[in-house]
């Protein structure tokens, strides 16, 4: 997580008087002020949330529905197409895709989660980058969509085991869905939509409901003892355990979705041979590398010793190297696997090769080791 | 002989040596320890030059030495559990021991009273 320097007025989430009721530390991120732990901290909240269940304010983010003029969904996917690698087309109605909004480089804008609820899609965009997302979506699909900007709905996650045991007294509904179904439910009354996915790596949910309904809805989840508030701070060493990209940090600009070892989300009907290939920004770079690769690669990366490396830390290929071949891009501590765990890019022939790797850590050079993502396996109910 | 420095460490003075920590205060703004750097035993500090190294989950922070001296003994239980130092940041959570190289830096310390003050005008309004 990165933390941004305070503009000249934060924004709230429609949580934040429970947030300061539970002892919630706040600090500003992405002009919000966001809790970042709760009275237990860290380590516990993060240990809870593979034990238990966490809830999560995630109200920051951005909601967006995308509704075709014509009336027809298909339209609005396959004017979506053109601004991600994804096959929407083939999208069933209550499923959502991860997807990355590419530039004319082949680096990515944002990362997205995209749901078919088939007379509009729903879209899940980064806080940091939510506002330009809007900007970007209006110019390239106004002629063919109607884009409208939720502001008016909170956002929560509650992931862990227990997630579905909790929800499914107020949600029956969650107890059919697997991983990545979303499905338009009626939560304490109101219309709120839910989806099973995270940014956890555990099976959950993200649930999204009216502002006037988040606290309530919160404490209603609270009140069940298995179920604690997680802060910021939990979500960023979750999703680093679970080798999850976090925008800004793994995924920029300059990143390319095979750089980012992100092919999966590119689905074969946009590849070259497939029904619609290409046809998005930067479509010609990301092509070319998925056939031939790319000269540098995402990887996990696992310190020797007990020391954190972080995001900045130059990597290079032998103690002595003049030069880094690389750069940690995400780094901490991992509470369950109890060990300093990061991210970063190096090199497409350091990321196939075994051999160790050096970090530069306060002017020394520790060594490294390449390690498989996640770190921690996942849970997802598929 | 209890002193502290505007960075938030705790100085014990006891004889000839100075046992060194971080404050509650501290340890309550940095949240979870996961990682402790210590000086190297025998290693000469410099008043005001970095001495240790504690990193919480989100970040790195330094430990500063508050006088001169050299390191005689540091605390090895903090660096198998550096939990030890939110717990119990003033008496187990103790980071190393130092000679007093100038008795005089002693006196440019805090005592109790004026860190309380500081802390006061430390906390968010």
């Amino acid at each position: 997580m990165r933390e941004t320097p305070a503009p000249a007025v934060l924004q709230r989430t429609p949580l934040h008087r429970l947030h300061l009721e539970l002892n919630a530390r706040m600090v500003p991120f992405a002009g919000y002020e966001m809790p970042v732990q709760y009275s237990r901290g860290i380590l516990k909240e993060h240990l809870h949330v593979r034990a238990a269940a966490g809830l999560f304010d995630i109200s920051h983010m951005g909601q967006f529905a995308v509704r075709a003029r014509s009336g027809h969904g298909e339209d609005a996917a396959s004017a979506l197409e053109r601004v991600v690698p994804v096959n929407l087309i083939g999208l069933a109605v209550d499923r959502q895709r991860y997807a990355l909004l590419t530039n004319d480089a082949g680096g990515i804008r944002d990362d997205l989660m995209i749901a078919n609820q088939r007379d509009r899609f729903l879209i899940i965009a980064n806080a940091a980058c939510k506002d330009a997302d809007e900007v970007y979506l209006r110019e390239m699909l106004s002629a063919r969509c109607e884009i409208e900007r939720l502001d008016d709905r909170a956002l929560l996650a509650l992931q862990g085991p227990l997630a579905e045991l909790v929800l499914a007294p107020l949600v029956p509904q969650v107890t059919a869905m697997r991983f990545m179904d979303v499905r338009a439910v009626t939560l304490l009354g109101g219309d709120s939509v839910i989806s099973r996915s995270g940014y956890t790596g555990e099976d959950g949910f993200e649930i999204s409901v009216p502002a006037a309904l988040a606290e309530p809805v919160a404490r209603e989840l609270l009140a069940d003892a298995r179920v604690e508030m997680i802060g910021l701070g939990a979500r960023d060493s979750l999703r680093l355990e679970a080798g999850l990209c976090l925008y800004g940090a793994d995924l920029d600009e300059t990143t390319t979705p095979v750089e980012a070892a992100l092919e999966w989300s590119i689905q074969a009907s946009r590849r070259k041979g497939g029904s619609r290939a290409g046809g998005f920004p930067g479509a010609d770079i990301v092509l070319d590398q998925l056939e031939r690769g790319a000269p540098r690669r995402r990887v996990g990366l696992r310190p020797d010793g007990r020391a954190p490396i972080r995001h900045g830390m130059r990597l290079f290929a032998y103690r002595q190297a003049p030069d880094p071949i690389g750069v940690v891009t995400s780094g901490g501590f991992g509470p369950s696997v109890n060990a300093p765990v990061a991210m970063g890019y190096v090199t497409a022939a350091a990321a196939a090769s075994t051999a160790p790797l050096w970090a530069e850590l306060r002017g020394e050079r520790i060594p490294v080791q390449l390690s498989k993502l996640p770190f921690v396996p996942s849970t997802y109910k598929r | 002989m209890l002193k502290f420095t505007n960075d938030h460490e705790w100085v014990l003075i006891e004889g000839d040596f100075a046992t060194i920590g971080i404050t509650q205060f501290a340890q309550e703004q940095l949240g979870d320890l996961v990682f402790v750097d210590l000086p190297k035993p025998s290693s000469a500090l410099q008043a005001g030059g970095a001495a240790a190294v504690v990193e919480s989950v989100k970040a790195a922070s330094d430990v500063y030495a508050p006088i001169s001296g050299e390191v005689v003994e540091i605390n090895q239980r903090v660096i198998d559990d550096p939990t030890l130092i939110n717990s119990d940041p003033a008496g187990a959570g103790w980071l190393f021991k130092m000679t007093i190289a100038d008795r005089p830096q002693l006196d440019k310390l805090m005592d109790e009273a004026a860190y309380q003050a500081l802390m006061a005008s430390s906390q968010p309004a």
